[in-house]
């Protein structure tokens, strides 16, 4: 069919074209519905956030608001980050870094009640390590604590 | 001392490094500048190797006066993980990278001796423009082995997660395949500069190509084992930016594989080979950029320092500038070589090229989408599973059905007629989704058509040998067979793993039971346990199916240089799968989290990798063993 080098190579450089065109539409739809944003609290607390959409969520794990339900596998608690606070149910096993009043980021949906239901929880990891929306936001918080004092 | 010796070699190396480009792109006599290259690339390569065993020496010693020591390490570590500890760092783990970097320089200096002489020396000055601006790196913005005024007290100890045995290997293995690119990128280079691109330029890059690509295939199947067993999340593959970063030129290299064997067997995709050639380096520095930049958050992300990322972003946009302007100047005078038709080996090539180039570029735009919308609006977003899994994975499946037909045609042209040996697999793949689809109708469709395939494939990759006296094949068809076979297993792993597995999340006392599938787990005990640097709360699992009872003792584990918990999953092996187990936290009233997942068929997941591996091994190893013979033949 193809006979000519040189059409043989035109047809080629089109192919290539089309197959590169062809991936960045294809990656273009693929992320118009499936990317999930990162949120904060005060952002869900103002209604920023679709409910049932897949979303990000992080800030600082509240004080004294960790309670594990008797199921003894469900966790509750908030996410705060200075201005707005979300209530997080979580069923699951907690990462090794979580703690109240450090930095948590959790994966999952709002849903209709203002819960943010997870379905992964990530904490910092180490002390060098800390995700990295979670880095200003906690020099932030730890900024905000000090002007109130 | 050690650390003056190491630093004096890298800046010598660097010097060494500017002299290989002078040198090889200075007008002369080609004969003395070739020679002279080669020596100067040989000494660099020598000199950069020497730093990096300074720099270890220095961890095995635990030189305290060493800043990059007091920082990632501590006198109480088992030995092996203090050596691993050179590279577990953002500085060590480039100067391995410049150290593959230099030596692969060193062997393209000693062994390829077959080449056009001006492209040869060409490439030799590539490779040391490359080498020249990750020196530079090292030396201005991650000097490894800057010294503290006053020597620290005890180091600060290793992240727990890396003191695991697969840190010993996997970076260095993953950097091999990575860099071992660079070799196939400053060929291209060297072969644009001069215009010779033919069979013989394709000869001399396959070794390259195929040795890289093998150790990256061992180094991403290793990672992925590493990150299921490690972090006691029970998956084996996350759509990790971090993992895309290997993924990246682990797809342009199996791409480039392909159209190498073109180059060489028929002078045909000339330009296209030599596009993926660069491609295929330059998403070994996308990743470096990605992995050590700090812009990514994960366990490979040692420190965040913008002026290191800017220094990168900056030498990859160099290169890869630089590299496609010369593609874009030159390649026009480049003739694409005799033709081929539709039906032919090389069409079904051109099929597996450009299915792997949009799964590329798919991995891509996902992987960098998430910085490129932060950069515009602000806006933070993650891409994930639900993404690449939809848009990649259906392409991926078309790419494994052409495998069964691509070696199946002559090269040039073919009427077709040995694809009719396709109609017994291909019954095989239909009845296995048929029944699948009969008898779960549930669990989506990606998975089926995933084991359809699979079932297709098993039989399929075998039909090139037949009809072949098998002792007079050459081993590399062989490693063909293996490599393609090996696919059709890695493909049945992940697709019954991810339809078959089962999961259970319960709070247990002691003394109770959980099932998990075909599983009865009987929870003995949780009791206190130590290790060299670490101490454990550690279950004991009873796990039965059908006869024996084998124990798991999954652990909580703290370490306490640096103070980190960590969770060491505990994994049955057994024939049809694995039962794997994690401890979480107390769950009151004398409860225990307890996570167990039955993941039948998942082990083929890793078996595959290898197997893909091993073929390449056969290939290189049988390509190697033919050019002895024909070199002592004649």
């Amino acid at each position: 069919m193809i006979a000519k080098p040189k059409h043989q190579r035109l047809v080629l450089v089109v192919i290539a074209a089309l197959a590169v065109i062809g991936a960045v539409l294809l990656a273009m739809w693929g992320l118009r519905d499936r990317a999930a944003y990162f949120y904060t609290p005060t952002e869900i607390a103002s209604g920023k956030a679709t409910p049932g959409q897949a979303i990000r969520l992080g800030g600082m794990v509240e004080e004294g608001s960790v309670q594990r339900l008797p199921d003894g596998v469900t966790i509750r608690f908030r996410l705060d980050d200075g201005s707005g606070q979300v209530p997080v149910t979580f069923r699951g096993i907690l990462p090794d870094l979580f703690r109240e009043g450090s930095g948590a980021v959790a994966e999952g949906q709002l849903s209709a009640d203002g819960t943010f239901v997870a379905d992964n929880i990530l904490a910092k990891h180490d002390e060098r390590y800390m995700p990295p929306e979670l880095g200003n936001q906690a020099a932030e918080h730890k900024a905000a604590k000090t002007v109130q004092r | 001392m050690i650390a003056e010796a190491g630093l004096a070699a890298l800046w010598l190396a660097a010097a060494l490094a500017l002299l290989q480009l002078f040198l090889a792109f200075t007008p002369g006599p080609i004969r003395n500048g070739s020679r002279a290259v080669r020596a100067v690339a040989i000494v660099e390569g020598a000199l950069v190797l020497f730093a990096m065993l300074m720099l270890v020496l220095a961890f095995a010693r635990t030189d305290l006066s060493v800043l990059l020591v007091a920082e990632n390490s501590h006198s109480a570590k088992p030995w092996l993980y203090k050596l691993a500890g050179a590279w577990g760092n953002h500085e060590g783990s480039m100067l391995l990278w410049v150290t593959v970097l230099g030596v692969c320089g060193a062997m393209l200096a000693i062994f390829s001796r077959r080449l056009d002489e001006r492209t040869f020396t060409a490439a030799l000055g590539a490779q040391g423009a490359l080498a020249l601006g990750f020196f530079a790196f090292l030396l201005f913005a991650s000097n490894p082995f800057a010294r503290l005024d006053r020597p620290a007290f005890e180091g600060r100890g290793l992240n727990p997660l890396l003191q695991d045995p697969g840190l010993v290997f996997h970076p260095p293995t993953l950097y091999l395949g990575y860099i071992g690119l660079s070799v196939a990128f400053s060929l291209a280079v060297g072969a644009l500069i001069t215009g010779k691109v033919d069979s013989a330029l394709a000869k001399a890059m396959r070794p390259w190509v195929l040795g890289a690509w093998i150790l990256l295939t061992l180094g991403i199947t290793a990672g992925s084992y590493w990150a299921y067993y490690e972090l006691g999340w029970g998956g084996w593959w996350f759509w990790d930016p971090v993992e895309n970063a290997s993924l990246m030129p682990w797809l342009a290299a199996t791409a480039l594989l392909h159209s190498v064997n073109v180059l060489a067997a028929r002078d045909s995709l000339r330009a296209w080979t030599v596009m993926l050639a660069m491609v295929a380096f330059s998403m070994s520095m996308i990743g470096t950029f990605l992995v050590r930049s700090g812009i990514l958050t994960s366990v490979h992300a040692f420190a965040v320092d913008p002026y290191r990322g800017t220094f990168i972003l900056v030498l990859l946009a160099l290169y890869v500038g630089a590299a496609f302007a010369l593609f874009a100047l030159r390649s026009g005078k480049l003739d694409e070589g005799p033709p081929f038709e539709l039906v032919s080996r090389e069409a079904a090539l051109v099929g597996n090229n450009l299915l792997l180039t949009v799964i590329l570029g798919i991995v891509f735009v996902g992987t960098l989408y998430p910085l490129f919308v932060e950069a515009v609006t602000g806006d933070k977003l993650s891409v994930g599973a639900p993404y690449f899994n939809a848009v990649a994975v259906p392409l991926a499946l078309v790419l494994a059905l052409l495998i069964g037909v691509g070696p199946l045609l002559n090269w040039r042209r073919d009427s077709g007629e040995r694809l009719k040996r396709l109609a017994i697999p291909a019954l095989v793949g239909l009845t296995v989704f048929a029944i699948l689809l009969f008898a779960f109708p549930g669990n989506g469709v990606l998975p089926k058509l995933g084991l359809a395939v699979a079932a297709l494939l098993m039989p399929a990759s075998f039909l090139p040998l037949l009809g072949r006296k098998l002792k007079r094949t050459p081993l590399t068809t062989f490693g063909m067979v293996i490599a393609h076979f090996g696919v059709a297993v890695a493909l049945t792993g992940m697709s019954a793993s991810e339809m078959f597995t089962r999961e259970v999340l319960t709070a247990a006392r002691p003394g109770e039971d959980a099932r998990v599938g075909p599983w009865l787990v009987h929870f003995e005990s949780v009791t206190p346990v130590a290790g060299p640097n670490w101490t454990a709360l550690q279950a004991e699992l009873r796990a039965s199916k059908g006869g024996g009872v084998s124990v798991l003792k999954p652990q909580a584990r703290f370490y306490s240089d640096p103070p980190t918990e960590t969770t060491e999953a505990a994994i049955e092996t057994v024939l049809g799968g694995q039962l794997y187990t994690v401890l979480g936290k107390p769950a009151g009233n004398g409860r225990w989290q307890l996570r167990l997942w039955w993941k039948p068929f998942v082990t083929l997941i890793w078996l595959g990798g290898a197997l893909i591996a091993l073929g390449g091994a056969l290939a290189l190893g049988g390509r190697a063993w033919r050019g002895r013979r024909l070199r002592h033949e004649s």
